[in-house]
């Protein structure tokens, strides 16, 4: 009792400390101006919430073709045998060089260059360029995620599905994979959270997504209110996702407990 | 390839032109303002007026060969040469400092505006009042009265355009924290929504690919573009003013009483002819007016 006592007495005026020196800066009346201006934040949040739409269709679309894509480099990188290396080979050098460069450069490399090779039935959209960057980013962290929850089945599952008659590819599609993935949810979640946050890159391209409306609305006003309010946003959805994130730990953990006791 | 020819011999006259003529500018002595020497006036740096804009600096607003050491692309602020440039440097003269006494900073946009102390006296870089912006910033008066304009390619549908409502069905762009904007917004209201760029650059680069059919800016930004950037694109035409006249104002920190003394200098600028004669030096040209 006492111990929480002292934590909640500690809290308390670390915390006021903090705001007290924020509040009793000489910059303060004009930096909460510039950035807890109320009436601001109520005008400029209807454009933002409407622009984060752009975001959310954006990153589901993303997601989808990110777990199938990944998957398939995943599987690729963990063929056996010494004919199937040059498959081997692409995975890896397709994860080294987009986990290797900026997703910002990338981005402009495709938003920019492609179209301006001007080629007909080529699409110029500055959606589907950005989608796509982001997809080829994040397929490479994603596939890496999805080939370490593949090397954490023990070989024996492997041995004995093949023993069992299976092939590789069955083997692969009922035992190994299956594990693989629900071990991997929590840091597959975790690179869509990042996903989600880069979203706001293709605003670089022209799209006005919840991020680049903000930035028209701090550029239009003079005032950085708005920036807080995309920052909300975001937080709206990737908190959720984290708590989401770690239930789906705890009830794994627990069913894999139960499991262990009664077997 | 004529065209950028033309263009190219053009600038060199503009250039040669206004060499001579700074220099004559130079030994014309202006009347002091009182109350507004330097040495009484609160700057950054005393005895120095800084003054910043962005980087890199396009034409008309800004001219001269770039120099290595000022950090500055494209053109070179410490030249004189360009409206923006030309107009500081009058600002400066009026006020009493010499032209070795101003110092450019490259400054981006976003920290012209951005709380805190400011590392300039003043800044431009042809930013629009609207009185929003004045709870942030202090402005000075006009320094010019701007009209926003729309770039398409040649031989392209939006090229035969001849009325702001024929624009609604185009795919426009815009630089970010540009009026060019809130006029789309709010007067053109196009179907699709604008495409807004990180930089001038960013919107120039998706008009030659076509992922624009429209880039809206002011009116005479669009020579440089027309004549250098894109020589394939022109200028649809001027986008007629809605309600009150649009202006470009320098940026000071807000209450910093250097703005009185350099509304004083900008007045006497127009009284005595030089914004005119500047404006038709850097800016002339025209195009139609769209109805």
């Amino acid at each position: 009792m006492r111990t929480v006592a002292i934590a909640l007495t500690s809290t308390a005026v670390f915390f006021a400390a903090i705001v007290l020196v924020v509040v009793r800066s000489a910059g303060w009346p004009e930096v909460k101006q510039s950035f807890f201006n109320g009436a601001e934040f109520r005008s400029s949040f209807p454009g933002i919430a409407s622009g984060f739409l752009t975001n959310v269709k954006l990153f589901c679309i993303a997601e989808v073709v990110i777990l199938a894509f990944a998957l398939l480099i995943a599987v690729l990188r963990s063929t056996p045998g010494p004919v199937f290396f040059p498959l081997r080979l692409l995975a890896i050098l397709y994860a080294d060089f987009f986990r290797g460069i900026p997703t910002i450069l990338l981005i402009y490399i495709l938003g920019f260059g492609v179209p301006g090779l001007q080629l007909s039935g080529v699409p110029t959209s500055e959606f589907f360029w950005g989608t796509v960057a982001l997809v080829l980013v994040y397929s490479a962290y994603v596939s890496e995620v999805y080939r370490a929850g593949i090397e954490s089945v023990h070989a024996s599952q492997n041995a004995a599905a093949r023993s069992l008659g299976l092939t590789h590819g069955q083997s692969l599609r009922y035992v190994v994979v299956p594990q693989a993935v629900r071990r991997v949810i929590p840091p597959l979640l975790n690179d869509f959270i990042g996903l989600q946050k880069d979203t706001a890159l293709v605003a670089l391209l022209g799209l006005v997504e919840t991020f680049r409306q903000s930035q028209i609305d701090v550029a239009g006003d003079f005032n950085f209110t708005p920036y807080l309010a995309t920052a909300l946003m975001f937080l709206l959805i990737t908190i959720p996702m984290t708590r989401f994130t770690d239930w789906l730990i705890a009830r794994d953990r627990r069913r894999r407990q139960v499991g262990g006791v009664t077997a | 390839m004529r065209k950028v020819l033309t263009a190219v011999s053009v600038l060199t006259v503009l250039v040669a032109f206004v060499a001579a003529t700074t220099a004559t500018g130079a030994s014309r002595s202006a009347a002091a303002i009182p109350g507004c020497a330097p040495s009484s006036l609160d700057l950054v740096k005393s005895g120095q007026l800084t003054i910043g804009t962005d980087n890199p600096a396009f034409p008309p607003w800004w001219d001269g060969q770039e120099k290595k050491g000022t950090g500055f692309k494209t053109s070179n602020p410490y030249s004189g040469k360009g409206y923006e440039s030309a107009v500081a440097y009058a600002v400066a003269k009026r006020l009493g400092f010499k032209q070795s006494d101003v110092k450019w900073l490259a400054v981006p946009f976003t920290k012209s505006y951005a709380p805190g102390k400011k590392p300039f006296d003043f800044y431009l870089a042809q930013v629009s009042y609207k009185p929003v912006r004045a709870k942030a910033v202090s402005f000075s008066t006009s320094y010019y009265d701007v009209n926003q304009a729309v770039v398409g390619l040649k031989g392209k549908p939006i090229a035969k355009v001849r009325t702001v409502a024929g624009l609604k069905p185009f795919r426009l762009g815009v630089p970010i924290g540009t009026t060019s904007y809130d006029y789309i917004v709010n007067y053109i209201k196009p179907t699709s929504k604008p495409r807004v760029f990180d930089t001038l650059n960013d919107a120039v680069t998706a008009l030659k690919n076509g992922q624009i059919d429209g880039l809206v800016v002011d009116f005479p930004s669009t020579g440089y573009i027309t004549a250098v950037q894109v020589p394939t694109s022109t200028v649809v035409g001027r986008l007629p003013n809605q309600g009150k006249q649009e202006h470009f104002g320098l940026v000071l920190s807000k209450g910093n009483p250097l703005v009185g003394c350099v509304n004083k200098a900008l007045a006497a600028l127009h009284t005595d002819g030089t914004i005119k004669r500047l404006e038709a030096r850097w800016l002339a040209g025209s195009a139609p007016l769209l109805k």
